[in-house]
């Protein structure tokens, strides 16, 4: 393995105030009570933020209501050049944002300034088109936009997801307020900044901070008629409990398990950088991300090895750097679920095998690891780790593979790694998976809609199938 | 088994739907004794009565009421319809669908007899063509082609979800109105339907129709029993509420159906306009878009 030197990229493009209030109606007011953010890759507090009460919801959702009007009836074309600014805008200070996710979140600089920042100015841009085209999208001749909208994201993709969530309802005419997850606020508080920059009318976008409680208020406010979530099936559940009756227009982006399938004649190398991105892009915290290798037995050995020789490679540390393949976990709370699910792993009887690293001191950091000897029924087989943690199980028959990747209450991706044509389009069609990834995985596109089967959650985000969510 | 003695008031009040005395019974010494028929449920293409035994009066019929084990058969029963029917071709699903237009044509009389008035057959009937034509259409509007920024061939197409529990309206045509959206693209239906004679008939033109065994159940009695076992089973995948009348039932069965995430169609606003076009939603609604990524490259 080569030697690198250091090569990080500068914070000090970044200018972090140390408290932060609520972006309502168009500006910042005073944050009340509040709670820190910290780097995970340093433990360091980064700023502080507000916590958002009952009262403060009220505030966002009621400003929210009074723009929606005005916002609604502008014609779309406006609509469009307000969206097509935004994404200007975050072209233009995507340096500043990528190194800010990489400074909350944790995950390497070079995912945040080529993966994340590149594809929230794409979103922005893609959804600013069909402002003035809503009429052609296929609801109707007429489609009109459901109201106020309350956006609750996780902090996997923290600006990623907000792109997600804004850029749709937006163009579609409804107004919204977000809350972003409780450990990575600060890239949605930057988000506010580029709103009041583009001049977007006030009360279009309102960002609240703040934990569970916050996001419940939100997706139980009275006067919300949309509520998109994404995050943890387990959360997904109690929001669709909580919508019932109410007839709020629900979406949910929730977890998954998914499985990537090797069949013998796959090109080793191709599926082996494959299987490394699936499960270990941003630490493995990603909802679709290729948590359970299945390979075939007849090359099983053969591919082990040459995976655990690339994971040798892979560098574990600070996030900043542009060398860094991983980076910290986003939390101590995840670290140690992580840490208990692993641990289960060994209980029940898999082999835990991780490269040679040195973890940093400070912050929160865990190996690439990998299990093998995994059966269906181990908890880290079924349980979504939410980690850089892959289970490894094996096939024999194709009929095999499908049966056992189906085997999970999830269905959000899966990957197939094959030469064969034919087989990739069998296999596809009988995957119960809202994205199936043939001979490449963990690819995200505007145009392209995500979401799951199952419990995974329903609708779509992206693509045209992403403005259904907010035309009624 | 036996039919229960009639009631003197039954046997005072011919029923409305009894025909006319005919030629043949004309010259009989004394009129002929019809052969009524028996109505039980509609459960992986058999007539099965109710395993718990219950029957209850409606319209002078004693109909087959439905238990929960009834429901959780019919969804064995819709579960192991699903794949087959799911992999049927479009063409064919289509083909199956027009036979069922063709047989409701053929057997009208059998709903006006009913008291179902023509008007409404007529519609039924068109409904079912109209849908029938959907089956090899709405994967080409529903999906396509993505451009996503990459040398990749990205295609979202749709598929069934896979069984669905249905609270149906009160109507043939809102029986129809819910059976063939969700039908049309594959999937598998356990329904829950009011006017017991009515919806049997139609299990009876189902079955001579071509649709496999399974595909449709239909479950008499009273919804607001077997509905809420249908809303929590988990192995059901989506739940069509157009029936529900009570706010308070809808709530609780949404409610349920959170526990393995289903896909709810809530009863509209204002109940159902069964003469409106049905719009694309019906069906959408109980279908995912699956997106397949694959490189280009030589």
């Amino acid at each position: 393995m080569f030697e690198y030197a250091p090569a990080p990229e500068s914070r000090s493009i970044v200018d972090i105030a140390p408290s932060y209030g609520l972006f309502v109606d168009g500006a910042f007011d005073e944050g009340k009570a509040s709670f820190k953010t910290v780097n995970p890759a340093s433990e360091e507090v980064l700023a502080e933020v507000a916590l958002a009460g009952p009262e403060d919801v009220d505030r966002a959702v009621g400003a929210a209501r009074r723009a929606f009007g005005a916002w609604s009836a502008l014609p779309g074309a406006e609509r469009a050049k307000y969206l097509f600014r935004i994404a200007r805008i975050i072209q233009e200070r995507s340096r500043e944002l990528a190194v800010l996710e990489s400074l909350d979140n944790g995950k390497p600089i070079r995912e945040s300034r080529d993966v994340d920042l590149p594809l929230v100015a794409a979103h922005f841009f893609y959804y600013a088109g069909w402002a003035d085209k809503l009429q052609y999208a296929g609801f109707g001749t007429d489609p009109k936009p459901l109201g106020v909208a309350g956006q609750v994201i996780p902090w996997n993709f923290p600006l990623l997801m907000l792109a997600w969530k804004i850029a749709p309802a937006l163009a579609a005419g409804n107004t919204v307020v977000l809350k972003p997850a409780e450990t990575t606020p600060l890239s949605a508080l930057f988000f506010a900044d580029v709103c009041r920059q583009a001049d977007l009318p006030p009360g279009v976008v309102n960002i609240i901070t703040g934990a569970g409680d916050t996001g419940r208020y939100l997706v139980e406010h009275p006067d919300v008629n949309k509520v998109a979530f994404t995050g943890s099936t387990e959360v997904g559940r109690q929001i669709a409990r909580s919508v019932a009756g109410s007839g709020k227009k629900l979406t949910l982006e929730l977890g998954g398990k998914a499985a990537n399938i090797v069949f013998d004649d796959a090109p080793i190398d191709q599926a082996v950088e494959g299987i490394v991105n699936g499960i270990f892009f941003n630490q493995g915290h990603v909802c679709c991300a290729g948590s359970r290798l299945l390979v075939q037995e007849s090359i099983a050995e053969e591919l082990l090895a040459s995976l655990k020789r690339r994971m040798s490679t892979l560098r574990v540390g600070d996030p900043l750097d542009k060398n860094t393949d991983i980076g910290a976990v986003n939390s101590a709370a995840q670290l140690a679920r992580i840490t208990e699910l692993s641990e289960i792993g060994t209980a029940e009887g898999a082999e835990r095998w991780s490269p040679a690293c040195r973890l940093p001191d400070r912050g929160f950091w865990f190996a690439p690891t990998i299990f093998t000897g995994v059966t269906q029924a181990h908890r880290i087989a079924r349980e979504e780790i939410f980690g850089p943690v892959l289970s490894v199980l094996t096939f024999r028959t194709p009929d095999e593979a499908v049966e056992k990747a189906n085997n999970t209450p999830y269905g959000l991706s899966a990957g197939i790694w094959t030469e064969k044509g034919s087989r990739i389009l069998a296999v596809a069609d009988r995957l119960r998976a809202g994205v199936v990834w043939a001979n490449t995985f963990n690819k995200f596109d505007p145009a392209s809609p995500f979401g799951g089967y199952k419990e995974s959650g329903y609708g779509r985000e992206g693509g045209r199938h992403g403005l259904e969510a907010y035309l009624a | 088994m036996p039919e229960s003695a009639p009631t003197s008031a039954r046997a005072e009040q011919p029923r409305r739907r009894r025909r006319t005395a005919t030629k043949v019974e004309a010259v009989a010494e004394r009129p002929r004794l019809a052969v009524r028929k028996t109505y039980k449920l509609f459960i992986g293409g058999a007539f099965p009565r109710s395993e718990s035994g219950r029957t209850y009066l409606v319209d002078g019929d004693n109909v087959a009421l439905a238990s929960r084990k009834d429901a959780r058969d019919a969804v064995v029963a819709a579960r192991k319809a699903q794949p087959k029917w799911a992999g049927a071709t479009a063409y064919n699903r289509g083909q199956v669908l027009y036979r069922v237009a063709e047989m409701t044509e053929a057997r009208r009389a059998e709903f006006t007899v009913l008291g179902v008035d023509a008007a409404e057959v007529d519609a039924t009937i068109d409904r079912w063509v109209w849908y029938a034509g959907w089956s090899d259409k709405i994967a080409q509007v529903a999906g396509g082609a993505n451009p996503v920024a990459g040398p990749f061939f990205n295609l979202s197409a749709p598929e069934p979800t896979g069984v669905v529990g249905v609270v149906a309206p009160p109507s043939l045509l809102g029986l129809v109105s819910v059976i063939a959206p969700a039908i049309v693209t594959g999937n598998t239906v356990v329904v829950l339907a009011a006017g017991p004679q009515v919806a049997i008939t139609l299990a009876e033109v189902l079955t001579t129709s071509d649709v496999p065994g399974g595909v449709v159940n239909i479950l008499t009695g009273h919804a607001a029993e077997t509905a809420p076992w249908l809303a929590s089973h988990d192995d059901v995948n989506a739940l069509d509420l157009t029936g529900v009348e009570s706010p308070e039932l809808a709530t609780d069965l949404e409610r349920a159906a959170a526990g393995t995430l289903k896909r709810v169609l809530r009863p509209p606003a204002g109940g159902i306009d069964l003469a409106a076009d049905p719009g694309l939603h019906p069906m959408t609604a109980l279908l995912e878009i699956k997106t397949v990524w694959h490189p280009k490259g030589f």
